[in-house]
């Protein structure tokens, strides 16, 4: 059997990113009209217990390197040994989450391997040929590219919340490879001291079904409070216009747009948010959006599936007491 | 302290950009063109070392049409010390791994401590060329930093680089590649004194042959991942826009969202 289609399988704090489940899905889909078998790769220390969800997602093989070196992620000592692997295999597809990780290392591993890469891909298929065709959106979202990979081991970071993940099958069981990983011969040149977590529990904006944001209009620091109140009632994430950012009102990781994070949640609620082009374009591919501002025109309404025309101060402590009652008090 | 900033000439984020009926690409008219947000806080972390050390150089690389010299131009006026433009029918239509290959080829030959870029640029979205150059250069690599630390005496660096909900803070021996993000610093307009300035300093200029490359290396016919075709996003249908008293608009709209939308 040729190649394969293969994950990296990204974790984080013992448990698998939820875009790897994702990947897996649609490696699941490419690996069946390839006739190939599915595998994913799953690297660090003590993560061995992994292997066994990714079977149930699907992996026939799963390719496993345990070793201290590899304990915390650092691009070199992953770079080297996930090229080595696709070196040996050969593997048809290589898919990554479009993470801070897998971005990080799919451009160093695709360059190593001479391999073509597409980025933050939305869709995966492929061509008569078989030849891998992705399709990523550019200008932010204003242009969707239909591009085509050309070579072997054809790479794409796929972004998270574009593929449902399937239902696991808890009887499936993987071949699981033992791959060898000492620490990388090049040496250790980066070493990471110390992560900083932000506010604990927060909901990642990338991975979230649900995003709360605030723009100018909500006048202050202090009434993101309310945002995060309607957040916590709808397990949501917060996000924010590059206006509340630049007043230093949220820190820049909030924000939504062009040059903050592009996201597609399956709800999207505008609060205060005017709807520049920027701030569009990192929102418009959500599922559903629902505006609040006090101005009838504010752009932001022409890409809103529900609108209210009205003042937060007054709209939005309603909305969290009636997602409430729904929600928390059945 | 010797620093190469990568800078890519873009349409600004302000933009419509339409794509062209036959999808074969966007269309050019009426857009302005600017250095890639990103690549400005690179250029300016690049400006502010200098400063700080009180020596060193900046150089600024760009590989784009004759129009992207505007971009070295502004990166000159701002106190970059000299340009370097990759510049030839050849070089277009590459995709990152095209444009990394000739970037790196060109860097190849400067001395350098430090190679900053932007974390990706705003028209491609790619964010690969960064780490790509840095695998072809032999470099370690840090991405999405928001912060840079030099300590030049020790040839390292710390940095802090933006995951999921954290920041990493990494030990990082120079030379080394450095993508920046936004938070990095707040970048200078260049002052009038620095565009007088600028028309002075000197550009080099690069085809693929005097980067020992051959046509077929760069540009389309050297890249590996080929546009088929482009096409608008997709439109949204009009909303609804909910009538009432505030208790009436969030009640209905929970009752939408749940019964409509079947999201909640
Ligand atoms: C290079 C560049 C990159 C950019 N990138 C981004 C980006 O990534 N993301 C981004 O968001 N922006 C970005 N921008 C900025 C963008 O152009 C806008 O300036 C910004 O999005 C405006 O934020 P806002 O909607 O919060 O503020 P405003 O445009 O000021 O809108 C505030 C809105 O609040 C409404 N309002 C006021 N009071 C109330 C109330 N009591 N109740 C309800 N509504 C009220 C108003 O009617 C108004 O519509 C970028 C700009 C540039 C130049
Ligand atoms: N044509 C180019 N010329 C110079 N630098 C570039 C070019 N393309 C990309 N870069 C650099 O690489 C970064 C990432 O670009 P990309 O991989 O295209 O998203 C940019 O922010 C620039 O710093």
């Amino acid at each position: 059997m040729a190649g394969g289609v293969w994950v990296f399988a990204e974790h984080r704090d013992g448990s698998l990113r939820k875009v790897t489940l994702e990947a897996m899905s649609a490696g699941k889909g490419l690996a069946g009209l390839l006739g190939e078998e599915l595998a994913a790769v799953l690297m660090g220390e003590g993560v061995a217990p992994l292997a066994d969800t990714l079977a149930h997602h699907g992996a026939q093989k799963v390719f496993l390197a345990q070793d201290s070196s590899l304990a915390k992620y650092t691009t070199n000592a992953y770079a080297t040994v996930l090229s080595q692997l696709v070196l040996q295999n050969q593997p048809s597809i290589l898919l990554f989450g479009a993470t801070a990780q897998g971005r990080d290392l799919a451009p160093r591993v695709a360059m190593r391997l001479e391999a073509p890469l597409a980025s933050d891909c939305t869709a995966l298929s492929l061509d008569e040929k078989g030849r891998l065709v992705a399709t990523r959106p550019i200008y932010a979202g204003k242009v969707i590219a239909t591009v085509l990979a050309e070579g072997s081991s054809q790479m794409a970071t796929l972004r998270p919340n574009m593929v449902p993940i399937s239902e696991p099958d808890s009887l499936r069981k993987a071949e699981v490879v033992k791959v060898s990983a000492g620490p990388s011969p090049e040496g250790i040149r980066t070493r990471i001291l110390e992560v900083v977590q932000e506010v604990a529990g927060a909901v990642d904006l990338a991975e979230a079904d649900i995003i709360v944001s605030g723009g100018r209009g909500i006048k202050g620091p202090e009434n993101f409070a309310i945002i995060r109140e309607l957040a916590s009632v709808l397990r949501a994430a917060v996000g924010a216009s590059r206006a509340a950012v630049d007043a230093g009102w949220i820190p820049h990781q909030h924000q939504v747009g062009q040059t903050g994070k592009v996201v597609s949640p399956k709800l999207y609620i505008a609060c205060g948010i005017s709807g520049a082009i920027q701030h569009l374009a990192g929102m418009r591919s959500s599922k559903c959006i629902v505006a609040i501002n006090k101005d009838p025109e504010a752009p932001i309404f022409k890409v809103a599936d529900y609108g209210i025309v009205g003042d937060f101060f007054q709209v939005v402590p309603l909305l969290t007491e009636e997602f409430k009652k729904l929600l928390v008090e059945g | 302290m010797k620093i190469i900033v990568c800078l890519k000439q873009v349409p600004d984020t302000a933009a419509t950009i339409k794509v062209k009926p036959d999808g074969s690409g966007v269309e050019t008219e009426g857009i302005t063109y600017v250095i890639n947000p990103y690549d400005e806080f690179a250029l300016e972390e690049a400006l502010r070392i200098k400063e700080r050390l009180g020596e060193g150089e900046v150089t600024v690389i760009t590989l784009g049409p004759p129009k992207a010299k505007e971009a070295l131009r502004t990166a000159l006026a701002m106190g970059a010390d000299k340009g370097v433009h990759l510049s030839d029918p050849a070089f277009e239509g590459g995709d990152s791994y095209a444009t990394a290959k000739a970037l790196a080829r060109a860097i190849q030959g400067l001395p350098y401590d430090l190679i900053l870029c932007g974390k990706q640029a705003v028209d491609d979205d790619a964010a690969q060329v960064g780490p790509a150059m840095a695998e072809l250069l032999g470099l370690p690599q840090a991405c999405v930093i928001t912060k840079l630390e030099i300590d030049a005496n020790r040839k390292k660096a710390v940095v802090h680089r933006q995951i999921e909900g954290a920041s990493e803070i990494m030990e990082v021996s120079l030379p080394a590649v450095f993508t920046a993000q936004k938070g990095l610093n707040e970048p200078r307009y260049p002052s009038l004194k620095g565009i007088m300035g600028a028309k002075k300093k000197e550009i080099a200029e690069h085809n693929p042959s005097s980067l020992g490359l051959s046509p077929e290396e760069v540009g389309l016919a050297g890249s590996k991942v080929k546009i088929l075709k482009l096409s608008p996003p997709p439109s949204r249908a009009t909303g609804k826009i909910l009538e009432g008293e505030p208790r009436e608009q969030a009640s209905q709209l929970v009752k939408l969202l749940r019964e409509e939308a079947k999201i909640i």
